[in-house]
């Protein structure tokens, strides 16, 4: 098992390696770099542009920049510093994960904690019409794309001011005590996160239901009603476990499509994430901070696979890695 | 699925149905399971009707995409009226006029008095229908100094309803058509894999493995960098139909790698390469006909992410610009709090339109499934 995490965690270097070149080659592609932008701006002059161009490096072919950029990486794990911020990358990088996991954690809160136990309710009564009006909420759900429904609960928010309309936290964030500030951060990542996580809800339930479903009709459900055990026992202690396992799974595989879903949310929500700070990045080009971004990105959604097969194994004793 | 059609004669119960029927080709049995799901059925209806609106959009639009009308911009949807204030019933509806409320923001009141009735092909704005045919007759409109707006205006005095219309035009066939380059991509790269495997297969596994690595998002805003950010409107297109041609590719090419792996081991393929069938005539008989029904079947359900895709980058201010329509930077329009406080038809009828038009997808795609499912067809059994 040892062995088989560490070959797989050796596997992302050279996927992240082949990940910054073809983003480093999207960036070469970019009609223009970051000081064009700055180069409108009638205030600086033209040697200051070309000095600029000279330390950002700018004016080097594009290997000799990648080159530099690797060997800054290797040597002293530097992402190299942000064009723009004037800070860097690693530290935009940071809090930009760090809010970006914090909403997906959240939104996966979202998601399981309706769908496990909504799918078992539609299971157990199947063909009634919870199971019908639990059918008909997952085809809608499954219709309604992020975009929507974040649009959709920020009007919620603007026309009824119950919760505050974007951003992380409220301009007094910091006068409050501790309890004051987690629940200021709860009323600001609500929204955002009943958006990312009721996307994938809908199939989340329908497998949840399926997969019950599948487990009650076997042989040793059948025998534990035999014994005389009450419905209750039957459903949560016999067939439940079983039919959890699949799900387990698509822990880890989901993670991936929530940073990925995030994007748009916290573009909505101006929620200071990962996904943020890369559109932010792109539209200035901010080389090195697209770079990590996007690094960071995939990353994490390479982890989350890996941890799904991970959790796979650890919770079906019958797969084993060596 | 061709196999079906050259079945034995009957050898089983459910045989007895099908000898009772007249011979049938692979399409009528798909075509008998798949009206059975009224959803599907409804689904495509409703996604014909759309494609046709989208076609006739200049036509069907009271006014052109660009038109403003400086007077009155956020006018809310016109509430169209049957029953005059005499009592007297009109057949086809009539709107009053309305005129800015004294002294508030931007809020409109009708005139009750007076009545704009509502006329049919009413001349307006010339046009070209389907690129050529030059008109300027419009399904619907009112006399000159008046206008009409079903869904409402937008901050610039720009019809809503006509915007949807014309809208349609790119969102509903951006991602058909990148859709079509991707999976052509797809099958392309992922039957060369299967079928020479080596080093083909290693080089375009690892290139699949990288792109699938990055978030998607992430990678379609990527793309979007190389492009210039300012172009004019049909590039714009292309660019969005290179970008989304160039997302969807690699999961594709993946499975069907699989397929071709496992299906060049099927007995009935060393049985045609024993007849001493040409491999390219196998490969086209015999290997991709058997992916068919999976592609079909994928590619519908695809089709709501590629037209999403262009929602998002239209929606984020990088694909369609001002002032073409789309629904995603019509849904862009709604961000503004102003929009959101008091101006929901913004949000409501783009955000309708993309509802029902990817639920309707989804429904097909369920539809297609079922009645494409080869296990079904193969045994004849429908149900």
């Amino acid at each position: 098992m040892r062995t088989y995490v560490l070959r797989r965690l050796l596997q992302v270097i050279p996927l992240l390696l082949g990940i910054s070149i073809f983003t480093f080659l999207l960036l070469q592609l970019a009609p223009g770099d970051f000081l064009n932008t700055m180069a409108e701006n009638p205030t600086v002059s033209a040697e200051r542009l070309e000095a600029m161009r000279h330390s950002f490096g700018l004016d080097k072919p594009w290997y000799i920049q990648y080159g530099l950029y690797l060997k800054n990486l290797f040597l002293h794990f530097d992402f190299g510093e942000s064009f723009a911020r004037h800070q860097k990358v690693t530290a935009i990088l940071r809090e930009g994960v760090l809010n970006t996991l914090l909403l997906a954690a959240a939104a996966a809160l979202v998601t399981w904690g309706l769908a496990i136990p909504l799918g078992v309710w539609a299971a157990v009564r199947q063909y009634s019409w919870v199971d019908k009006g639990l059918a008909v909420f997952g085809v809608v759900g499954l219709s309604v794309p992020e975009v929507l429904s974040g649009l959709l609960l920020l009007m919620l928010a603007a026309s009824t001011g119950w919760f505050p309309v974007g951003g992380m936290r409220s301009i007094d964030y910091d006068q409050l005590d501790m309890a004051g500030k987690a629940l200021d951060l709860l009323r600001h990542m609500a929204l955002p996160a009943l958006v990312v996580g009721l996307t994938p809800l809908a199939g989340r339930m329908r497998q949840m239901r399926g997969n019950l479903l599948d487990v009650l009709r076997l042989d040793y459900v059948t025998t534990a009603r035999a014994k005389g055990l009450s419905e209750g026992v039957v459903v949560f202690k016999h067939a439940l476990r079983n039919a959890i396992n699949p799900l387990i799974t698509l822990f880890g595989y989901t993670l991936g499509a929530l940073v990925s879903g995030s994007l748009v949310v916290e573009i909505i929500f101006s929620w200071p994430g990962l996904g943020r700070i890369t559109f932010d990045a792109i539209l200035t080009q901010d080389q090195y901070l697209v770079l990590g971004a996007v690094m960071m990105a995939s990353f994490v959604l390479v982890l989350g696979n890996l941890v799904a097969d991970l959790l796979l194994a650890v919770a079906d004793p019958r797969i084993a890695y060596d | 699925m061709t196999d079906s059609a050259r079945r034995p004669g009957p050898n089983g119960p459910e045989a007895e149905e099908q000898a009772a029927l007249p011979p049938q080709s692979p399409w009528r049995l798909f075509w008998r399971q798949f009206r059975r799901s009224h959803l599907a059925i409804a689904g495509g209806g409703l996604l014909a009707a759309f494609y046709a609106v989208a076609l006739f959009a200049p036509f069907l639009a009271p006014y052109s995409q660009e038109s403003m009308d400086r007077a009155r911009f956020f006018h809310p949807p016109h509430r169209l009226h049957w029953i005059d204030a005499r009592g007297r019933f009109h057949p086809i509806p009539f709107i009053h006029p309305t005129r800015l409320a004294a002294g508030s923001n931007m809020r409109f009141e009708e005139d009750r008095s007076r009545v704009v009735p509502i006329q049919l092909f009413v001349r307006g704005a010339s046009y070209r229908l389907f690129g050529v045919l030059r008109g300027d007759r419009h399904l619907f409109g009112v006399e000159a100094p008046y206008r009409v707006f079903l869904m409402g205006a937008d901050p610039q005095g720009r019809d809503v309803f006509s915007r949807l219309l014309y809208g349609s035009q790119v969102s509903l066939t951006v991602g058909l058509l990148g859709l079509a380059i991707s999976f052509t991509i797809g099958l392309l790269l992922g039957g060369i894999s299967g079928y020479f495997g080596g080093w083909v297969d290693t080089v375009i596994m690892r290139w699949t493995e990288l792109l699938l690595s990055i978030p998607g998002l992430y990678l379609i805003i990527a793309l979007r960098g190389i492009f210039p950010t300012t172009l004019p409107s049909q590039q714009v297109y292309l660019a969005i139909v290179v970008i989304l041609a160039f997302i969807g590719w690699a999961g594709l090419a993946r499975i069907i790698r699989g397929m071709v792996l496992s299906i060049r081991r099927q007995e009935y393929v060393a049985a045609a390469e024993a007849l001493g069938m040409s491999r390219l005539r196998i490969i086209a008989r015999h290997i991709l006909p058997n992916t068919l029904s999976f592609v079909i079947v994928a590619a519908t359900i695809s089709i709501p992410g590629y037209i999403l895709g262009e929602i998002v980058l239209s929606f984020l201010g990088m694909g369609v610009q001002e002032p073409a329509a789309s629904w995603g930077n019509m849904l862009n329009q709604a961000r503004t709090p102003r929009a959101l406080e008091s101006l929901p038809w913004l949000l409501f009828a783009p955000g309708t339109a993309i509802f029902l038009t990817v639920m309707a997808f989804n429904f097909l795609g369920d539809g297609l499934r079922d009645a494409l499912d080869p296990r079904k067809v193969l045994g004849g059994k429908t149900g």
